[in-house]
């Protein structure tokens, strides 16, 4: 029988003020096991540590419940006071009577009854708990970056600073990323490739850093600090090794009409291309699907003019198979698609833009040469007309319900350079709010208003109608003038919401890193541990936890790096002990939780079986402890019950339904 | 059947295999039961009729533990069940020859019964047409009419597996294999509960449901083990008698090939296959047609994971 001590925290109000914690504890000692229960302010600071410290000793206590908050915030505070009163850590169980309880009910009543059966569920895990010794497991020093975007380029780049071995894989066929496209940065106008491609070139010299580009990430296997990951090069049709970078191919190359993706399709590209001038690596890609070669058989033409023989038909997508110690998603994001909003006319009309395309509309080594002209005629606008939160903030399930927080400053920086370039373009701007918090940002808005007096209107549009004169009428409300605004105007630029890159959610399946209702990767805690992932080994670097700027990215990335730095250089790491074991006088053998085990750790073997005297060889499952995380799909998918979790056994759970259900 | 039995005397004699899985009469003419038959003698009392409904798959695994290989006697459906064994490593392919017979449906007695049929004496099989001698005089009725209900949504008369094949088989299905669900479905969740709860009420937990099922094949079955709180357990109320069922759907979830044995040596009539049943019908729609026992190979979709596979909340919204 186990001597249990039961300690009820207040958490000063947060739980006290919904729970009757005396009662709780009163409550507690009467049931089998419990020998002791006391109640306390705060139990997590070191005088309630130290309560729990002399109950052992006093008491001769064999097992902790702790009633507090999620196991996820102190679990480990308690473990380790265990192990400071000489028990063994696994002889604590939390009962969370905060989150699942004090927080959720506003009824003492109820939430005192409930705080009591939680307990009693816990109490009840404890009479079976025993202790649980951790193992010790190895790190691999190399890290996995997936995302070539500024993101993935600085944290790979700050690991590598750091000494360790640093993978990236990016899907397109060069690093760069969204921030390539872009003409100019807010606050300080400069040039976005000028201060980009000197990092991707850093990152591409860089003797740590290898950089997968046109790649994929096609299967994770293993745990934190021992991850293996197949990488997919697809093929590229070109020798990497051979080509030159000459570039002759895509010049030759006689199917010339394909929508560049880099330009956001504004622009053509031949079907071997490299997506822009100062691509890294510097190696151009057969498009197959838009090849004449390998839609006909015929033509051939990029090899017969290849000085260096790289063109290679035959080349097939290969898999690298690697180990990592850590993985820092840093997939990034794309502008939502706008079929949805034909009340913008983005469909109907070559004059309606996104703010991205206005990027490339803008830029020197865009579609019109950086000349701002009108897409369906080349004439110059006079007046442009921008909408801002274009499915941002957007509540009526076509857009998203979150702000995309770069589109006042990057809207407020199109309309500057704008009216900078030509001044005799009106330039008028619909908002809900502008929201500048940022260093220098409100400064650089207030210099769009007061200096280059662009034209800010509070208020929304409801239509933009192509009118026969070529122009587009944009009907709009200016809320505090609290009037009807017709503006016929050359051109209408939409900032439009961002989302997290399309591929996300696969990868997020693949890492088991979990996701939000809007596909953005969540931190394991959303203040305290902003830029790793709840599930261990696995970071998160720029938009893909949701949205930010170039130097909250940068910052975020240098932010992943040191956490994935900080795993990497440790030699071991100590293994959960919650494993899953096989009962083999139970075990059929039947192989199929072994199918369902993410972590590859179950393995059969033919092994001689003594049931009761009864000597038979036969096949029976066995799980390899290093490998098991403790997730127990086994457990549940074994029909005869032979699986079982240490620490999560069936009969523990099972005690704490009952628990529940009494 | 004597084609049967020659080939079975031939494979014994010459040493190919040294024991046959079959059938041999039963208390009545009509009531043929699974045998293990050792030499040529024994084989004279082999039977295979219309009503050689049982299942030899789950013979299998004992038979597989034996030196030297085993005759089995499979039925189209039965091959099913073979392969989800051998997939799941029961049986060992190697120690089995199969012989796969052919099949125009199985008799049910009690649908005989039902048809006002009393005193059977002996039962012949023609082509459509069942004879039966009685002690009121004889009966004949159409075979269409009293087979089994699951050869009426039969999964077809291929032999997924075999080593040789002896004997035609004609096709028995003319029903949708998920109407009886769908009926079900469509009840009130009272409905529902009230149907089960009649059906259920019925089990006297003989266990035979459990000892027939081919994917109830576990060593030690969880509701006979001291390990888990559920053995041996007497029903001491309305709830716990569910129990034992619905936890043997869950076990045999995504394993089960609807062989219908289940429902076929009930003593009590539950229609116990259609648990299994609607198992079978969600997993296809959330996941795509799948049929247990295909093949040896294929992992079922329970426990396997695919990136097309349903999200849980579409699971909840179905309810």
């Amino acid at each position: 029988m186990q001597r249990i001590g039961v300690f009820v925290c207040h958490c000063g109000s947060n739980i006290a003020a919904t729970v009757d914690v005396e009662r709780v504890a009163q409550y507690a000692l009467l049931e089998p096991g419990v020998v002791h229960a006391e109640d306390y302010q705060y139990m997590c600071s070191e005088a309630g540590q130290m309560k729990i410290i002399e109950a052992v000793k006093e008491k001769n206590l064999t097992g902790i419940v702790v009633c507090s908050c999620s196991p996820r915030m102190h679990e480990t505070t308690f473990r380790n006071a265990a192990k400071r009163a000489g028990i063994n850590p696994y002889m604590v169980e939390i009962a969370n009577i905060r989150e699942h309880c004090s927080w959720i009910h506003k009824d003492k009543e109820e939430g005192t009854e409930k705080a009591v059966i939680l307990a009693r569920a816990a109490i009840a895990k404890v009479n079976l708990n025993t202790p649980l010794v951790p193992g010790e497991s190895r790190v691999t020093k190399r890290a996995l970056i997936i995302g070539g975007g500024i993101a993935g380029i600085q944290t790979a780049l700050d690991i590598a600073d750091a000494g360790y071995e640093v993978d990236i894989v990016e899907k397109t066929p060069s690093i760069g990323g969204r921030m390539s496209q872009l003409d100019k940065t807010f606050p300080t106008l400069d040039c976005s490739a000028c201060i980009l491609t000197p990092k991707m070139v850093d990152a591409a010299a860089h003797e740590k850093i290898n950089i997968y580009t046109y790649s994929e990430v096609d299967k994770v296997s293993g745990f934190v600090g021992d991850f293996t990951v197949d990488i997919r090069k697809k093929a590229r049709s070109i020798d990497m090794d051979k080509c030159t970078g000459c570039g002759v191919c895509s010049e030759k190359c006689p199917m010339k009409k394909i929508p560049s993706e880099f330009n956001r399709g504004l622009g053509n590209r031949s079907a071997i291309y490299t997506p822009f001038a100062q691509a890294i690596p510097n190696v151009p890609v057969i498009d197959r699907e838009n090849c004449i070669k390998f839609k006909t058989g015929k033509c051939g033409l990029c090899s017969t003019v290849c000085q260096a023989g790289a063109i290679d038909y035959e080349q097939e997508d290969e898999i690298i198979s690697e180990k990592y110690g850590a993985i820092v998603v840093a997939t990034g994001f794309d502008t939502i698609k706008l079929d949805d909003f034909d009340e913008y006319a983005y469909n109907q009309s070559k004059d309606v833009i996104t703010s991205l395309e206005l990027e490339r509309v803008m830029n020197a080594a865009g579609p019109t040469k950086g000349h701002l002209e009108r897409l369906s005629d080349g004439k110059h606008p006079e007046e442009i007309v921008f909408i801002q939160c274009v499915g941002s903030r957007d509540v009526t399930c076509r857009g998203k319900e979150y702000c995309s927080k770069v589109c006042c400053m990057y809207t407020a920086k199109h309309a500057m350079l704008i009216r900078d370039k030509y001044p005799d373009v009106n330039v008028t701007v619909f908002y809900i709010d502008v929201r500048t918090p940022g260093k220098n940002f409100d400064e650089f808005y207030r210099r769009a208003v007061e200096e280059y007096n662009v034209n800010y209107v509070k208020g929304q549009v409801g239509k933009v109608a192509p009118m026969e004169n070529g122009k587009l009428l944009v009907q709009g409300v200016d809320l505090l003038d609290n009037r009807q605004i017709l503006k016929e105007a050359d051109m209408v630029v939409l900032a439009t919401a961002i989302e997290p890159e399309a591929g996300v959610r696969k990868i997020a399946t693949m890492l088991t890193a979990s996701i939000d209702t809007n596909d953005f990767l969540t931190e394991a805690h959303p203040k305290l541990r902003p830029v790793e992932s709840p599930t261990a080994g696995v970071f998160l670097s720029g938009v893909c936890q949701g949205p930010k700027d170039i130097p909250e990215t940068v910052a975020q990335a240098g932010a992943a790096a040191v956490k994935a730095i900080g795993l990497l250089a440790k030699d071991k790491l100590l293994t959960n002990p919650c494993t899953a074991q096989a009962d083999e006088l139970l075990c059929n053998g039947c192989s199929t939780c072994a199918n369902v085990c993410p972590y590859g750790a179950i393995a059969y073997e033919e092994k001689e079986i003594n049931d009761h005297g009864i000597r038979e060889t036969r096949r029976v499952a066995a799980v390899n402890t290093a490998l098991c995380q403790g997730c127990g799909a086994c457990t549940v998918t074994c029909p005869s019950g032979a699986m079982d979790l240490q620490g999560f056994s069936n009969r523990q759970i099972l005690a704490e339904v009952d628990a529940i259900c009494r | 059947m004597q084609e049967l039995i020659t080939r079975g005397k031939e494979l014994l004699a010459d040493g190919s295999v040294v024991g046959i899985l079959g059938w041999k009469e039963g208390d009545f003419s009509y009531n043929p039961e699974p045998a293990f038959f050792q030499n040529e003698e024994e084989l004279d009392k082999f039977i295979y009729d219309g009503f050689c409904g049982a299942n030899l798959s789950k013979f299998m695994i004992e038979a597989s533990k034996k030196e030297g290989k085993t005759l089995v006697f499979l039925k189209p459906c039965d091959t099913y069940s073979f392969n989800q064994l051998l997939k799941e490593h029961r049986i060992d392919r190697e120690k089995a020859y199969i012989i796969g017979v052919g099949c125009s449906g199985k008799l049910s007695l009690d649908k005989i019964k039902e048809a006002g049929v009393k005193g059977i004496q002996k039962i012949t099989e023609e082509e459509d047409k069942i004879h039966v001698e009685t002690l009121y005089g004889d009966k004949t009725l159409n075979r269409s009419d009293v087979l089994l209900d699951r050869c009426h949504v039969c999964k077809g008369k291929e032999h997924r597996i075999f080593d040789e094949i002896i004997g035609e088989s004609k096709e028995t299905n003319d029903k949708d294999k998920f109407s009886e669900v769908e009926a079900i479905e469509k009840m009130s969740s009272e409905e529902k509960f009230l149907f089960f709860q009649k059906e259920l009420s019925k089990c006297i937990r003989c266990n035979a449901c459990r000892n027939v099922c081919p994917a109830c094949s576990c060593r030690k079955c969880v509701f006979d083990s001291n390990k888990f709180d559920s053995a041996q357990k007497v029903n001491t109320n309305s709830f716990e008698e569910k129990m034992f069922h619905i936890i043997r759907a869950f076990h045999v979830a995504g394993r089960c090939t609807d062989c219908g044995e289940c429902s076929r040596v009930c003593p009590e009539g539950i229609p116990l296959h259609l648990f299994n049943r609607k198992f079978i019908k969600d997993i296809d729609e959330l996941y795509g047609e799948f049929r247990a026992g295909e093949d040896a190979e294929t992992v079922g979709p329970l426990t396997e994971f695919t990136f097309d596979d349903a999200e849980p909340q579409e699971a909840v919204e179905r309810g």
